[in-house]
């Protein structure tokens, strides 16, 4: 043992670092009961688990290393934890809850019930369907009747089912680290409550994210009432404060502003992601976008994205402008004025021929046009869209303005603000904080930690899913009950209400923050369904409540509840330019695509999806231009030093394609403290440089290199489709509208005749069913979704970060993002690649053992049973989709994750390859109703019919890009597919034959900026 | 009869086979004695410790290999193979010289080889044994090996026999199976001669057990001459198929550096040329230590040096036609795959392999440099690490960078890696050294007929 | 009834020369000796002819294994991929031939190789822990450089004086009695 410790520490030399895990399993080993968890804590707080976590993995280092490598150290005590806090097992909620489809008394062993509810991001709901087996919620999907979703999800909607089930999340209520019961809570917060009552709440506050809700706005409000001094603060890092601003400068007044861009034919994106999951609405944008691309139709829409970072978004589009964040307003207001609304400013040569081939598009689409602003840029920019959209007659065609979704429409910086103002000014003494996290997301300036640990507040309570850095500051923590265990409802995009209702009994009896805002009040027994269900009662006018109760809960939203659009005129913005002196190099601060904010880091999906442009996983390197690295002499993976205004961060370097000069993007959501296993210490805290004055981006960056590197994990070997030798090869192919007009076949190449092969191929043509699938590149926006949504459904394991260092992620299937052209603004493509299911599969043929073989509807089936992990066959692949557990990746200790689990999917184990499989227990089900079908006095085809089937990633994916089906039903959706002239199949020339193909992308792009 | 005219030819020419001035029981007894009379030596002691330690690191790494899985190993997608079907096709090569000599060198009736057979054919059955660990421990389930054998089981499922890795199980094995038994047949008139020499107890009954009561009867000679000589015809064309097959491994792969009509030819070629540079490994120093110079001469030497000679530039033309097919064929895969071994991440490698196997050894050309044992010896190392260096390029260099740009990657082997390697090569040379001590490393009754007594004279 | 043991196996001289040998074994035979065996320690071709020893059977054996050995390893693979367990694999045929010539290679090896040495070893009766020519003290000279020529007391024409003045003809260094 010490002799290996030893050599731990040559491979990864760290100064103090004496901790490793043999001390860690011992202390974790002493400790016991509730103490034991907080030994896990502390160990996290304290700087050797630090040290050791921030450890670089050594290239090449040895397995001794593996061995204590994170995923081991979570792994040992992931059993032992749950096992301590686990209480309930799966148990149907007491109250009622109606699934979609069935009664539940209709409870088929083995087969899935769906449940409308939603999930909520920043107050915006995103109405779900969630797949129960016997109240065991496992799998997340899109809500396919509701207007907001289409069937479509996004990457953190569907990872939430993994947050739920999390043996990290908090599981007791402690008192100054001590274990309490509700019960005590209740009794020991009426001596505090009281006293406030005494001064009319003078000393209350009550902190939390944003709100859409309608129960909770309503209970805040009633208490409010009860406490008129007390003051409700709201505060998230991923606000929309410049947003809100933007309204209020052009309308004097709160509007939400949603697109309808399927009517749009120009959209013009300011530095707007909304190609991405986080942008309200993003699920339902995506669908219309891709409704607008298909190059079949008669009309194509065409997007121009001006974007500080690289996104999706900017990936999708037909003309990108890489542009500092700084001088995006500017750009605005040039362009403005172009459109006859606002003021002028001069631009670079580049932007103005850009400018103004743009400014023509637009005017010559009046009415059929979108501008849409990012709500990182400045409200003026903000402002500038609305009057543009409006100077272009788009308002109430492509653009709607409705009431605000949030139910606090306040400006949350300025809120949070005060509230650290009347901490200090010691106004405060008691605390209530629900869900917020601000001792790790507020802005530096306001220090907020150091005002929560350094001011005498009486009593600070926190209610939250984690134990993290707010909770390690109050008195009170409160385990929260996930969204999945409690009542609520929430908002979408679009106003609709969707009613929240639990998939099981919370599984460590946590309580909902309606629960605790009604203990405030006094009512600490209320449970969260009467709460929700009284306020609804409230609102419901009609007759038989019950009806609608059970209708909403049925359909997943209330009905008539859709905001209806509002006429609002904006006035021209006056507003003075906000842009400052861009001396130094400008910072650009970003939500993290997988982690957001920094809530779901601890999430190992959304850890280990790799961020949709960079590829990288486990971190938030700091992206710059290749023009920046080269003069900086930097390259990927160097550690550089960030000083802004005198705070100074550290942080690895990614050379991003595609970025703009002179300027950086650092993701926000890292270097957690107290996170848990998979996020505590992952990547690097970039919070400290954000202040409350420049939330978005601030220039007058110095950044000076540290000479050390640090590795990154990056998903994809090479993001390019030109290699050394300067061939190139045709993976992605894509052409421009005209280009397609006059040459629709394009993208096919010669195939070789089936005469080539020394054997007779085999005749699927007879079978009833024949799987085949297409992917359109024109749709696929990146997203990620069909990731996460395999992941879910087929249980596949996360590999944690070494691995990934090594190239041994899972994911079955995975989208491939291609850079061409000019390294300062190449187009960028995205590939979905699932397995080919290959008729001539080569991968068949060199295994001894037949453990993958052919089925007769032209599946490329593995048997994991029969597997002795030779790994010829993922040699012999040409598109490497196959994965092998070179070690054992699944945890089969975790009850929780026990519970997660999809019942119809092997659980692999040690040794064994494995890969995509079209969803096989999907077609199985589906082929087994068919027949079912027939014995109910059908004719018995054994076809399944077109529709009745989709797979995972196909279900889970917004634009539709993917289509499954049987082709050999010619009027099915994918056989039409397969007929598109775009449709051709990844290295054809090696007659593998597969049964997946794409669709070209084609591109739309303004003849007067060509060439 | 031509036999014995080459011979008295040979015995006219420059380096005789067999030093003069030797009867049956000198050389009976010279041999022997190395076994029965010699005393064990600090130098083999000492020797054989090193390699002991060698094969416990390879315990260690295999307990923990069956304790973890292969993730130890610095295999990946897409670098699926790595070290171990490297190390395996290196071994299985070096195995080829030892059938090579014994069976090949036997028909063509070139007597040379009898002073050097018999331990040639030890080295063959050692090289062997190490290659056949490999395909068993670089599998995800090695407990599962059998599954690779048809035997009738209650899943009714049997081995998919268009798969190369079921040829090699059947090449392989009856390659192992052949050279086992073609060594002992050998054995058994010379474990005769042990067991009546030896006047020690136990020696004498082990020895007597092995030779199986042999008495040198005139019908048993002509029994064992022909069966010996059927062996040797059998030996000789599944030795030229055995390393064929495992060229087949990569053969019918469609990977680029893989999918190609010239590996087997080249793949044989390569073989015999590390076997013979193991052969002289072995054999340099055996001859000084055990003197027995009198029977491995300096032709023996000069033979393998022409030999390694002759098919090291089957190799080079191999590699000619490899990289000329890159360019000629106009495929984009193939024309990269030459571009990414002269300048890839692996590039030294590369060069590395061109000079250790073509460049240097040229020098053989030179009669004065083949005739120098000392210089020998380290040309045949040279060869050796440049075919182990050839098989790495094939596997690794091929399987890094194919197809997608997307799923390129990188391969770098683990300390696990290497002490598997390392305790191979313990393995074979600890057997190597038990061998010397334990048999007589010459073949005694071989050497006897090349006495020019042996010789039938007719009235 | 009672069994009588022949009191010795036979008689054996001993020769310095394979020449020697070869020409006393001639004349042995000639004289119209048929149990009669001569021993040396590295094969002699012209020894079995002396002694009339021409056909040793060893090859027909070797066939007919690589006969078997080749029509199992093809049926095998036949039976397996398209009778037993017929599926397919990579969209070739289950009875797809060209794959299934290696092994059926290999297996005709295999058993070829088996049957010549264990054929070799049973023609020639061994393995044979005990014989009583190993009762000669100096036949341990016959694994080394002596040779033997052994007349069997079961040969007809065997009788015990005029045997050995016969072999004293033929100029042996030594005569002994084999004992049984």
């Amino acid at each position: 043992m010490e002799e290996q410790n030893k050599k731990r520490e040559e491979v990864c030399p760290s100064k103090k670092g004496k901790l490793d895990l043999d001390t860690a399993r011992a202390r974790i080993s002493e400790a016991k009961g509730p103490e034991y968890w907080r030994s896990l804590e502390e160990l996290a707080g304290s700087p050797d688990f630090q040290e050791m976590m921030h450890r670089e993995f050594p290239k090449g280092a040895s397995e001794w290393l593996d061995a204590v490598s994170r995923r081991g150290f979570m792994k040992l005590m992931g059993a032992s934890l749950a096992m301590a806090g686990m209480t309930a097992c799966t148990k149907q909620p007491l109250e009622s809850i109606v699934p979609y489809v069935k009664q539940p008394e209709e409870v088929i062993p083995g087969r899935p019930l769906f449940f409308a509810t939603a999930f909520t991001l920043s107050g915006y709901a995103a109405p779900i369907l969630v797949e129960s087996h016997l109240y065991r919620p496992t799998k997340i999907e899109g809500n396919d009747k509701h207007p907001a979703s289409l069937g479509g999800t996004d990457v953190f909607a569907q990872a939430s089912i993994l947050e739920m089930y999390d043996p990290d999340r908090s599981q007791d209520i402690e008192h100054l680290g001590a274990m309490k019961t509700w019960g005590n809570f209740v009794d020991e917060i009426r001596g505090p409550l009281s006293a406030q009552k005494a001064v009319q709440g003078a000393g209350m506050r009550i902190l939390t994210r944003t709100v859409s809700s309608p129960t909770l706005a309503d209970q805040l409000h009633e208490l409010l009432k009860f406490y008129p001094q007390a003051k409700w603060h709201v505060y998230e890092a991923a606000n929309r404060d410049s947003y809100r601003a933007g309204s209020q400068m052009a309308f004097g007044q709160q509007v939400e502003t949603q697109y309808k861009l399927d009517k749009a034919e120009v959209i013009l994106s300011l530095d707007a992601d909304f190609l991405y999951a986080g942008f309200p609405g993003f699920t339902r944008y995506a669908h219309d976008f891709a409704a607008g691309r298909n190059p079949n139709a008669e009309k194509m829409s065409r997007l121009y994205v001006v974007e500080s970072t690289p996104t999706t978004t900017g990936g999708k589009a037909d003309h990108r402008l890489p542009m500092r964040a700084v001088d995006i307003e500017p750009f605005a207001r040039a362009l403005a004025s172009a459109l006859g609304a606002g003021s002028s400013s001069t631009l670079s040569g580049e932007q103005q021929k850009y400018l103004s081939a743009l400014a023509k598009d637009l005017q010559s689409h009046r009415g059929s046009s979108v501008v849409i602003a990012g709500d990182n840029q400045s409200p003026a920019v903000h402002a500038l869209a609305h009057s543009m959209n409006q100077a272009l007659g788009n308002v109430g065609k492509t653009v709607v303005y409705t009431e605000p979704v949030d139910a606090n429409p306040i400006n949350q910086t300025e809120s949070l603000k005060d509230l650290v103002a009347d901490m200090r000014g010691g106004k405060v003494e008691l605390l209530i904080i629900l869900g917020a996290n601000p001792a790790y997301d507020a802005p530096a300036d306001f220090a907020f930690a150091d005002a929560l640990k350094n001011t005498n507040i009486q009593t600070r309570v926190h209610l939250g899913l984690y134990q993290d850095e707010t909770a390690e500051l109050c008195h009170w923590h409160l385990n929260e009950a996930h969204y999945l265990e409690a009542w609520g409802d929430a908002r979408a995009y679009d106003g609709t209400v969707s009613i929240v209702q639990p998939l099981i009994a919370p599984l460590y009896e946590g309580k909902s923050a309606y629960e605790m805002v009604s203990a405030l009040a006094g009512q600490g027994q209320t449970s969260g369904h009467e709460l929700v269900q009284n306020y609804w009662k409230k609102q419901h006018t009609g007759a038989d409540f019950d009806a609608f109760w059970r209708k909403s809960l049925h359909d997943g939203w209330v009905e008539g509840t859709k905001f209806s659009s509002k006429q609002v005129s904006a006035k021209s913005v006056s507003a003075p330019s906000s842009s400052s002196p861009a001396q130094g190099f400008e910072i650009n601060f970003r939500r993290d695509p997988s982690v957001y904010d920094g809530r779901f880091s601890n999430n190992g999906w959304l850890q280990e999806v790799p961020k949709p442009m960079s590829k990288i996983t486990w971190d938030n390197p700091v992206m710059i231009s290749p023009a920046m690295a080269d003069r900086l002499k930097l390259a990927s993976e160097a550690m550089i030093q960030i000083e802004l205004n005198g705070k100074k961060v550290v942080a690895p370097v990614w050379v991003q394609t595609g970025h703009p000069d002179n300027s950086i993007t650092a993701f926000l959501g890292y270097g957690r403290r107290r996170a848990g296993r998979a996020g505590t210490a992952a990547g690097f805290d970039m919070y400290p440089l954000v202040y409350s004055a420049t939330p978005g981006f601030a220039t007058g960056v110095n950044i000076t290199t540290t000479g050390d590197t640090y590795k990154l994990a990056s998903t994809q070997g090479y993001q390019t489709m030109e290699t050394q030798d300067g061939a190139t090869r045709p993976l992605v192919r894509s052409t421009s509208l005209e280009e397609f007009k006059k040459e629709p076949k394009f993208a096919q190449e010669e195939e070789p005749p089936p005469s080539l092969t020394l054997y007779p191929g085999f005749d699927y043509s007879k079978e009833p069913n024949s799987w085949g699938m297409t992917i359109d590149m024109s749709s696929c926006v990146g997203c990620n979704n069909c990731i996460i949504a395999c992941q879910s459904e087929n249980n596949i394991p996360v590999v944690g970060k070494e691995q990934v260092v090594r190239g041994r992620h899972m994911h079955w299937l995975r989208v491939d993002s291609y850079y061409q052209g000019d390294r300062a603004n190449p187009k960028a493509y995205f590939q979905p690649v699932p397995c080919m299911q290959c008729e001539n599969a080569p991968c068949e043929t060199v295994c001894p053992v037949g453990a993958t073989v052919h089925s007769t509807e032209g599946l490329n089936d593995m048997v994991y049973n029969r597997c002795v992990g030779t790994r010829y066959c993922s040699n012999n692949c040409p598109y490497k989709v196959r994965r092998f557990n070179f070690l054992l990746y699944q945890d089969w200790e975790t009850p929780q994750y026990k519970m997660m689990r999809n019942p119809d999917v092997t659980v692999r184990s040690r040794g064994v390859m494995e890969k995509c499989t079209y969803c096989i227990q999907r077609i199985t089900w589906a082929r087994i109703d068919s027949e079912r079908e027939g014995d109910k006095g059908g004719k018995i085809t054994g076809q399944v019919r077109d529709g009745e089937l989709q797979t995972a990633c196909q279900q889970s994916c917004p634009t539709n890009a993917i289509t499954f089906g049987n082709i050999n039903d010619r009027s099915s959706k994918v056989s039409k597919a397969k007929s598109d002239p775009r449709n051709y199949s990844l290295l054809a020339d090696l007659n593998t034959r597969p049964r997946t193909t794409y669709l070209a992308e084609v591109r739309n792009p303004n003849p007067e900026l060509e060439g | 009869m031509d036999e014995r005219n080459d011979r008295v030819a040979l015995l006219e020419k420059q380096a005789p086979v067999i030093e003069p001035g030797h009867t049956f029981a000198t050389v009976t007894d010279k041999i022997s004695d190395v076994v029965l009379t010699r005393p064990i030596t600090i130098g083999w002691v000492f020797g054989s410790f090193v390699a002991f330690m060698a094969v416990m690191g390879l315990l260690l790494a295999v307990s923990y290999l069956f304790l973890k899985g292969v993730g130890i190993w610095g295999i990946n997608i897409p670098v699926g193979w790595g070290f171990a079907i490297v190390n395996f096709v290196w071994w299985i090569g070096i195995g080829h010289a030892g059938t090579l000599i014994s069976a090949i060198l036997m028909l063509l009736r070139q007597s040379w080889r009898n002073s050097i057979n018999r331990f040639a054919e030890a080295m063959t059955l050692f090289a062997v044994a190490c290659a056949g660990m490999f395909p068993v421990l670089h599998m995800g389930r090695p407990w599962l090996a059998y599954w690779l054998f048809p035997y009738p089981n209650t899943m009714n499922y049997w081995p998919q026999f268009r798969s190369p890795l079921v040829w090699d199980v059947f090449a392989v094995s009856t390659y192992g199976t052949t050279s086992l038994l073609f060594w002992f047949i050998g054995l058994i008139p010379d474990l005769a001669t042990m067991r009546d020499r030896t006047n020690k107890k136990p020696l004498k009954f082990i020895f007597g057990a092995l030779a199986l009561g042999w008495r040198g009867s005139a019908r048993h000679w002509h029994r064992y001459e022909t069966a010996y000589l059927l062996l040797a015809g059998l030996a000789t064309p599944l030795v030229l198929s055995v390393h064929t097959v495992v060229s087949f491994d990569f053969a019918i792969g469609i990977i680029p550096g893989w999918h190609t009509t010239i590996f087997p030819p080249y793949f044989v070629a390569g073989a015999i040329y590390s076997g013979f540079a193991m052969v002289l490994v072995l054999a340099i120093p055996i001859r000084q230590f055990y003197k027995l110079k009198d029977f491995i001469t300096d032709r023996h030497l000069q033979n393998s040096a022409m030999v390694m000679l002759a098919t090291g530039l089957i190799v080079a033309y191999g590699y000619g036609i490899e990289a000329f097919m890159g360019w000629y064929s106009g495929n984009r895969y193939d024309s990269f795959l030459l571009w990414n071994r002269l300048h890839g991440p692996y590039a030294f490698w590369y060069y590395s392999l061109l000079v250790c196997n073509i460049f240097i050894p040229q020098v053989l050309w030179i009669k004065k440099l083949r005739s120098s044992p000392a210089f020998l010896f380290l040309i045949s190392l040279v060869v050796l690490v440049g075919m182990w260096l050839e098989r790495f390029i094939i596997v690794v260099v091929s399987l890094h960078r194919d197809f997608l740009t997307s799923s390129f990657g990188m391969y770098y082997p683990t300390r696990w890696d290497w002490m598997t390697f390392i305790g191979t090569l313990g393995f074979f040379f600890l057997a190597m050294f038990l061998f010397m001590r334990a048999l007589p490393a010459i073949s005694i009754f071989e050497m006897r007929t090349l006495l020019p007594q042996a010789e039938v004279k007719h009235k | 009834m009672k069994h009588s043991h022949p009191p010795i196996y036979g008689l054996m001289a001993e020769f310095d020369t394979p020449t020697a040998l070869v020409d006393a074994a001639q004349t042995t035979y000639d004289a119209g000796y048929r149990k009669i065996d001569a021993y040396s320690p590295f094969p002699i071709e012209e020894l079995a002819e002396a002694i009339g020893f021409h056909r040793n059977g060893v090859a027909p054996i070797v066939l007919v294994g690589g006969l078997l050995g080749c029509a199992t390893g093809y049926l095998m693979q036949w039976w397996i991929s398209t009778v037993s367990y017929p599926i397919s694999v990579g969209g070739k045929p289950y009875h797809s031939w060209p794959s299934f010539i290696i092994v059926t290679f290999e297996l005709t090896i295999l058993f070829s190789v088996l049957s010549a040495v264990f054929g070799m070893l049973a023609l020639n009766g061994l393995p044979m822990p005990y014989h009583p020519v190993f009762n000669v003290p100096q036949f341990d000279g016959a694994t080394r450089d002596k040779f033997f020529l052994a007349i069997f007391y079961s040969d007809p024409k065997y009788n015990a004086t005029e045997t050995r003045r016969f072999l004293e003809t033929l100029g042996a260094r030594s005569i002994a009695e084999v004992p049984s």
